[in-house]
């Protein structure tokens, strides 16, 4: 990977900030993750933490030390930069991953708004919000929830002006040009146009959760006999 | 063995050193806000390290305790009786079993904490006890102590006959000076990456004016109230990270504070980082109190970092010596 353009920026006495841009866009995030993926393979001991456009790595800093430096940050940059810079690192392909969604009615109570708002009908909305491919850019918000890239840009939608106290999980959302999936009840402000019967977090669960940063994604239309189904499968 | 909540308090949860590894998927570290009062107290109970105390926010708990217990309270000062008896904080105590400890208020400071020896053994959850509230994990999904509530305590409690039926204290305890800041000393703040970005009347009220701690202030954030501050021009910015003690400039021009229960990413301009060694003096400001800032250097931040945790190391192995020469452990 090239190095030279990624800015490194002291965060805090344990952590580093590297940022690769300023944008949201689905190339630079998938430079953040195949550096994710390097880091984690060659320097173990950090944590990596990916954004859109950066990565958060945590570390230790009183034990990162190297021969040429007291400062543990210049040092972590210099092992980061080595182990990017190397060639030939060879990345697994992202996993995949299928969501199943009931879409519009009660799961979706946000849907028939949405078209009217695009000018589509809500079997375009739907049928556009399947078709697309998308990548998890990152984790944030609650434990699990995915800030998904690649929806279609017809159906970016503005959020609510008066966000819900009570989004229930599993909720499909489209917030500006971005999709995401509310893995618990929480409050929140997109707009909701379907339900997925998936756990998307599960604290006893190995791992916590279904969806990891890089991850690809699609949506999968079902009806309400098969969400139901899908619903009681994950309970047991 | 279990301790029964017979009143809750203002604010109390079980915590420990937090959940860390999970960022990338959105849970944050949480954890006890004073890490160092929260290790002592654990020292001084007879603890190994890392067992999960409890955090007490402002106004203290009232607990009962079904069998003999040995306890240590740190962190702000905080009134402590049982029955007719008044315990010493900073000092290891001996409660008989059916013991009420009734945890009242805090002169100054915010959090106290109460360690028992062998830890309150709630289900950990991705290898931690503390109580997440903002993310909702931890003891009964991630919430602060109701009454009722039974906390178990795990290995280690006081084995054998209970011969003393009296509350005793330990002869000496610890100087809470150098581990509680009594004076409200300014506390140390980094750059953050949009600091450069205040306008220059902004950058000079951030290291120096007095800022007030925000009413509605939690474990997830204090908001500094007193003075607002402005950027240059507008930034439009895509999430990045946050942390704990990361100071972010919403649009009202009010800072915020993040603390343990930070989320992991966030979209303000972030213009200063509070020192690490100096989050727990901060964890201690109250809603009202008044917090200053001063710039320092990552260098010296991280130089004062590790002179605390060889003072803290050092201190925590001594305690542990003098609980051993007293008899006061079982090992």
């Amino acid at each position: 990977m090239e190095t030279a353009s990624i800015q490194f920026e002291p965060f805090a006495e344990d952590a580093l900030l590297l940022r690769f841009d300023h944008r949201i866009d689905a190339a630079i995030n998938a430079r953040v993750h195949a550096a994710v993926a390097t880091l984690r393979r060659d320097l173990p001991l950090l944590e990596c933490v990916p954004a859109y456009a950066s990565v958060l790595l945590r570390f230790d800093p009183l034990a990162w030390r190297d021969a040429n430096t007291a400062d543990p940050h210049q040092a972590l940059e210099r092992a980061v930069r080595s182990a990017l810079g190397a060639t030939g690192t060879p990345l697994r392909a992202p996993r995949e991953r299928d969501i199943p969604v009931c879409y519009g009615g009660t799961h979706g109570p946000d849907l028939a708004d949405v078209a009217q708002h695009l000018g589509l009908t809500i079997d375009d909305v739907i049928a556009r919000h399947v078709t697309a491919d998308y990548r998890v850019a990152m984790l944030g918000f609650a434990p699990g929830f995915p800030y998904l890239l690649g929806l279609d840009p017809t159906l970016a939608m503005p959020r609510r002006r008066d966000p819900r106290q009570r989004v229930p999980a599993g909720s499909v959302a489209i917030g500006g040009g971005q999709t995401g999936i509310y893995p618990d009840q929480l409050p929140g402000g997109w707009q909701l146009i379907g339900r997925t019967p998936l756990r998307l977090f599960d604290a006893a669960a190995t791992p916590p959760s279904l969806l990891g940063a890089g991850d690809r994604v699609r949506f999968r239309a079902i009806d309400e006999d098969e969400f139901r189904h899908l619903e009681a499968e994950q309970r047991a | 063995m279990s301790v029964t909540v017979l009143k809750p308090g203002l604010l109390s949860t079980v915590q420990d050193g937090g959940r860390p590894g999970h960022a990338a998927v959105g849970v944050g570290r949480a954890g006890a806000m004073d890490v160092p009062a929260w290790r002592l107290a654990n020292a001084l109970a007879g603890n190994r390290g890392d067992e999960a105390a409890l955090e007490c926010t402002l106004l203290g708990p009232t607990l009962r305790f079904e069998r003999a217990a040995w306890i240590a309270l740190t962190g702000a000062p905080i009134q402590a009786h049982v029955g007719e008896v008044t315990l010493p904080p900073w000092t290891a105590c001996h409660l008989p079993a059916g013991s009420v400890l009734q945890l009242g208020g805090m002169a100054v400071g915010c959090r106290s904490y109460l360690a028992v020896r062998g830890g309150f053994d709630v289900p950990p959850v991705l290898g931690s006890r503390s109580s997440d509230l903002h993310a909702r994990l931890g003891h009964e999904a991630g919430r602060a102590l109701q009454a009722g509530d039974m906390l178990p305590i795990g290995p280690g409690a006081p084995r054998g006959p209970d011969t003393t039926q009296s509350v005793h204290a330990a002869c000496w305890g610890l100087d809470p000076q150098p581990w509680f800041d009594f004076a409200l000393e300014p506390i140390t703040l980094l750059r953050g990456s949009h600091w450069s970005q205040l306008d220059e009347a902004s950058q000079q009220r951030l290291h120096g004016a007095r800022f007030g701690i925000g009413k509605d202030s939690n474990r997830t954030a204090s908001r500094l109230d007193g003075q607002t501050l402005q950027l240059r021009a507008p930034l439009e910015l895509i999430s990045e990270a946050a942390l704990p003690g990361t100071v972010q400039l919403p649009p009202s021009g009010q800072p915020i504070v993040l603390t343990a229960e930070a989320p992991v990413t966030g979209g303000y301009p972030r213009i200063g980082q509070v020192a690490a060694v100096d989050l727990p003096r901060f964890a201690q400001r109250r809603p009202g109190d008044a917090v200053c800032f001063r710039h320092g250097s990552l260098e010296d931040a991280i130089a004062r970092l590790a002179t605390r945790e060889r003072a803290l190391d050092r201190l925590l192995k001594h305690v542990a010596q003098r609980l051993q020469q007293d008899g006061c452990t079982n090992a």
